[in-house]
This record gives C-alpha cells, structure tokens and sequence, in this order.
C-alpha cells in the first residue's frame, strides 16, 4: 500500500482538556503523603475536564517521579494501561517533555488520553538544598561536592555568573524577574508567597544564597502535584473546558551540553540553542507570535539565559528589556511567570507553569495576558535535556 | 605546589570523591594524591577531553591516554557561596569556587576553590596556578586540587 507522505509534527493534533492540582504547601508542609497528593491531582484534572478517571489510559511525568504509573493505575483502578513514558534528565528540564511525550504517544496511536503529571512531598523524601547523609561520591559530583559546589544554587551560579560577563548582564535584570513572579503571585490565592509582596528594596536587602543570586533568585521548595490530561484533537470538543491545542514542543540540548564537569563548548547558555528553533519550527510561529511566558525560574539567571535563546531579546539588550514594567500582565512586553511560577506560586518542579500556560490561552489566570491565544513554557534552563511547549487556541490552529 | 599539611581550605566532612565502580576516573584521582594532574588526551586524534569518558568524543578512539599536564589556567567562571547547604560548612563562611580553564590541555575546564581571601574581588580571566590539597586522614584518603592566583605565589 502506498503512504502518503505526511508532516511529522504534534502541532495541532492533541489538546489538554483537564487541569488540576493540590494545594501547595511550604516543604513539609502537606498533610497528605506524595502519592496521595499525585491521585487528587490527578482526579481534579479528570473532574475538570469531566471525565470519568477509569478512562485514563497512560500516564508520563519527567525527574525521577515516584508516584510510577503502574501503581496510579492500579490506585485509580483504570480500565487498561497503555502507554507509560519517564523523561530521562532531573531539574525541571522534563516538565515540557513529558507533555510532548504524552502527546506523542497519542499521535502514534499507542493510547488516547495520557495525564501528565509531577508530585513532589519534599518533607517526606528530602529537599534539594541540602546534600546530607553522604559519605563519598562518586561521577560529576566528585568533581564539584569536595569543593562546596553541592547543592543547585552552587552549580549553576558560576555558568550565571559567566553569562553576566560575557553580555554585560546587570544584577538589576535578575531583580526584574523576581518581582514579576511576586507581583503576580499576589493575584493568585493559589500561591505559596500570595500575601507575601516583595519590592526592590527587600530583594536587595536580601541574603545572599551564592553570589550572583540573593535568595529571591532562588525557587522554593514545595510539596503538592500537578496534572493535566491530553487527548487528541478530534476528541477535544467532547469535554467540559474549552480546548487548549498543543502548537509545538522540543526537548534536548546542543552539542556536548552533558559534558561534566562544566566542560560543555557553549557553557553560558541554558541549553536551548538548538531546541528553540525546534519550537518555532513545528509551531510555525515565531517570538513576536507569542503573548505570554511561563519560563523554568530554578534561578532567575536561567530564566534570562532562556528569553533571549529564545530570540524575546539578544542577550547584549537583557537590560533593556528585563524590567518589572515589561514582565507583567495584562499588557507588559512579556508578561513573565503570571501565575507567581517557582518564585512564588510553588516549586511544583515547573509543572505549575505548563497548568498556567493553559489557563492563559482559556482566559481563567489570576493575572490575564492582554495576548493570550499563543502561550510559552520553558523547562529547565541550564540541565540537560531541557524542553519547551506551545499552547494555543483553536483560533491559532 | 602542595599544601602544608594539615590545611585545607573547607571543613572535614564534605562527600569524599572516589573513582565510580567501572573505574573510569581512578587515574585522574590517583594522580591528585601524587601532586599529579592528569587529563585524558585521545592516542589517535590528540583531541584533551575532561571530565573522562571510556570513548573519544571526535574519533571515537577507546581508552583514551591519561597525560600529566601542569596545573595552570585562568579563571573561567565563579561564585561566592554564603548559605551552607551541608552541615559541615554551618561555620565556615563565604567561601569561593572558580572554574578554571586549562588552554594549554584543550581549554579543559575544572571546578577547585580560590585560595586566599575569601572576600577578595575575582575577576574572570585572571591567571591562576594549581596547589594540591591532600587529605590524608580522610577515609578513604583522597586529594583536590585547589587555585590561587598566580601573581601571589
């Protein structure tokens, strides 16, 4: 039988029709235990979306999640599993990438409605920022533990630092991007720092963590879960929420960007060189198309490295561009992070984002871009792979 | 150069580096404890790489040769890190880490700390020069190699 030659792209072809998450609690806050915290989440997405749970066919998350896919469908008594899918790679580089996984999975067939999803309990399994309880290392922390370099901050502040460097990248840029994400968390009853304002003064009276990051540089650490569903585009109509189309996504990183320790060619990046144009290429859009960002903020020096690979400014116009006024909503340059992001909503590893990326192209965000029919996440800055997501609505299909 | 014995920059305490169980990067931690630094450099293509691989990433040549290269460089990258994230640095202060690039080993680049002040002001491209810190008492013993800046030694 003869094929007919057919593009080979995601754009278009599923749609997320649920969302939904915990509370989001401070680190050790959370009553429940973490694989609780991944079944609410996941049923709220399904009430959202008004569909019956059973109905799930697979699940994909990204960092190591343990609330593994067999136990959810067993937990959630799903009718059959069919597809489940873990992206490789730590930080939040995998929270775009296991939503493009998830869609992939039913381009090709293989299962027709996947959630996608992240639980993270840091109180019940220990936090990031602390590297205790180990008596010898061995791999690229060798290289770095013996030197003090051992927790996140410590390993990506120099690569901040060299990029600061190279493009004349001043401390007040970083600054922007940390009262965007509070400005905006002050809107959202859902965010951890909601209440909790802060302004220019307080961020440079604040600690520093490592030099070129204070502490409002720095994402939080939180306990709750996040989940959305996807099916594809010609179930999406059948649901209870207007659909939000998947334009494009891209996962990976350039050449030799996994070179340890810190001996990737191009180090002052965030890994997105030759994933952007991935993006752009599937979405067939281009950054002037785009009217709203969720970007990955572990720190606010990634999320900077990430805009301008992203071709929102070359990075010698960081300056210029990066300020409080252009980052917010409603009608800023870029509103940036609109639901407060890791900075202030929760460090839900980045899933936060992808949830609010939906809700902007809805029209449902505590802090409504003016643009909102095409909307960005971007996971990851500086890990490797990173990955990146378009979302927008059927008008841009 | 070595360090006196008995001083180090960090506290005791900190994860102990060790080759991983292939072995992949015994030499180089060996080397350390010999006031040695070695870095692979590939037999067929001459091409340095560090961190160390089983296969050389341009001709992909095996077991590539580990080669003693001087300990010297400019500094590529820093940080001064004030919060401590393990229970042994709770009263250490600020401290610094550079990364240091190697021109002459392919511009390999390697994490150590900057000895000297830790308050002083680091300029990225300053030259620094290479001292082995020995941790002999350590269990299982192991060496760093730390910097300081080449103008005061």
């Amino acid at each position: 039988m003869a094929r007919t030659p057919r593009e080979r792209s995601l754009r278009g072809r599923v749609a997320v029709i649920g969302i939904g998450e915990t509370d989001y609690y401070r680190h050790g806050a959370s009553p429940d235990p973490e694989f609780k915290l991944a079944l609410k989440a996941i049923l709220a997405a399904c009430a959202d979306a008004g569909i019956d749970p059973r109905d799930i066919e697979g699940f994909a998350s990204y960092s190591d999640d343990r609330s593994e896919a067999s136990r959810l469908a067993a937990a959630l008594g799903i009718h059959r599993l069919r597809s489940a899918t873990m992206q490789w790679g730590g930080g939040g580089g995998g929270c775009c990438a296991a939503v493009a996984n998830a869609a992939a999975s039913i381009v090709a067939g293989l299962s027709d409605c996947v959630v996608v999803f992240r639980s993270l309990a840091q109180g019940q399994y220990g936090r990031f920022g602390q590297a205790t309880g180990i008596d010898t290392i061995s791999g690229e922390k060798a290289y770095l533990m013996p030197y003090g370099v051992l927790a996140p901050p410590q390993r990506f502040a120099m690569r901040v630092q060299r990029y600061m460097h190279e493009h004349g990248v001043r401390q007040e840029a970083l600054r922007a991007i940390a009262l965007a994400s509070y400005h905006h968390a002050q809107s959202n009853p859902r965010a951890v720092m909601h209440g909790k304002p802060l302004d220019a003064s307080k961020y440079d009276a604040s600690r520093w963590i490592v030099e070129p990051f204070h502490l409002y540089d720095c994402c939080m650490e939180n306990d709750g879960a996040a989940a959305l569903l996807l099916v594809s585009e010609e179930r999406a109509k059948e649901y209870r929420q207007k659909p939000v189309y998947v334009l494009g996504a891209a996962v990976g990183s350039g050449y030799r960007a996994g070179a340890i320790p810190h001996n990737s060619p191009l180090y002052a990046s965030a890994n997105f060189d030759t994933v952007a144009p991935d993006l752009y290429r599937m979405a067939r859009l281009g950054p002037s198309d785009v009217g709203v960002v969720q970007a990955y903020e572990n720190f606010t020096g990634g999320v900077a490295m990430a805009l301008a690979e992203h071709g929102f400014f070359k990075p010698e116009e960081a300056n210029e561009f990066l300020t409080f006024e252009n980052l917010i909503a409603p009608s800023g340059r870029l509103p940036l992070n609109t639901s407060g992001g890791n900075l202030a909503e929760c460090y839900m590893y980045g899933f936060e984002l992808v949830l609010e990326a939906v809700r902007q192209v809805r029209g449902t965000s505590t802090s409504q871009a003016k643009r909102n029919d095409v909307a960005m996440v971007i996971g990851g800055p500086m890990v490797t792979p990173v990955s990146n997501l378009l979302v927008g609505s059927e008008a841009t299909l | 150069m070595s360090s006196e014995s008995g001083s180090t920059y960090l506290p005791q305490g900190l994860p102990i580096p060790v080759a991983e169980p292939d072995g992949l990067s015994a030499p180089y931690w060996a080397g350390l404890r010999q006031n040695r630094l070695l870095v692979q450099r590939c037999r067929n293509c001459r091409i340095w790489q560090f961190g160390p691989e089983w296969l050389c990433h341009r001709c992909h040549a095996f077991d590539l040769a580990w080669t003693e290269v001087e300990p010297r460089g400019h500094i590529y990258g820093w940080e001064r890190v004030w919060h401590p994230s393990h229970p042994a640095l709770r009263e250490r202060g600020p401290y610094l880490a550079v990364l240091v690039e190697l021109p002459h080993a392919g511009r390999v680049r390697m994490v150590g700390n900057l000895l000297g002040d830790p308050m002083q002001t680091v300029a990225i491209g300053t030259a620094v020069i290479g001292v082995f810190e020995h941790h002999p008492q350590a269990n299982p013993p192991f060496s760093l190699l730390q910097w300081r800046l080449t103008n005061q030694v």
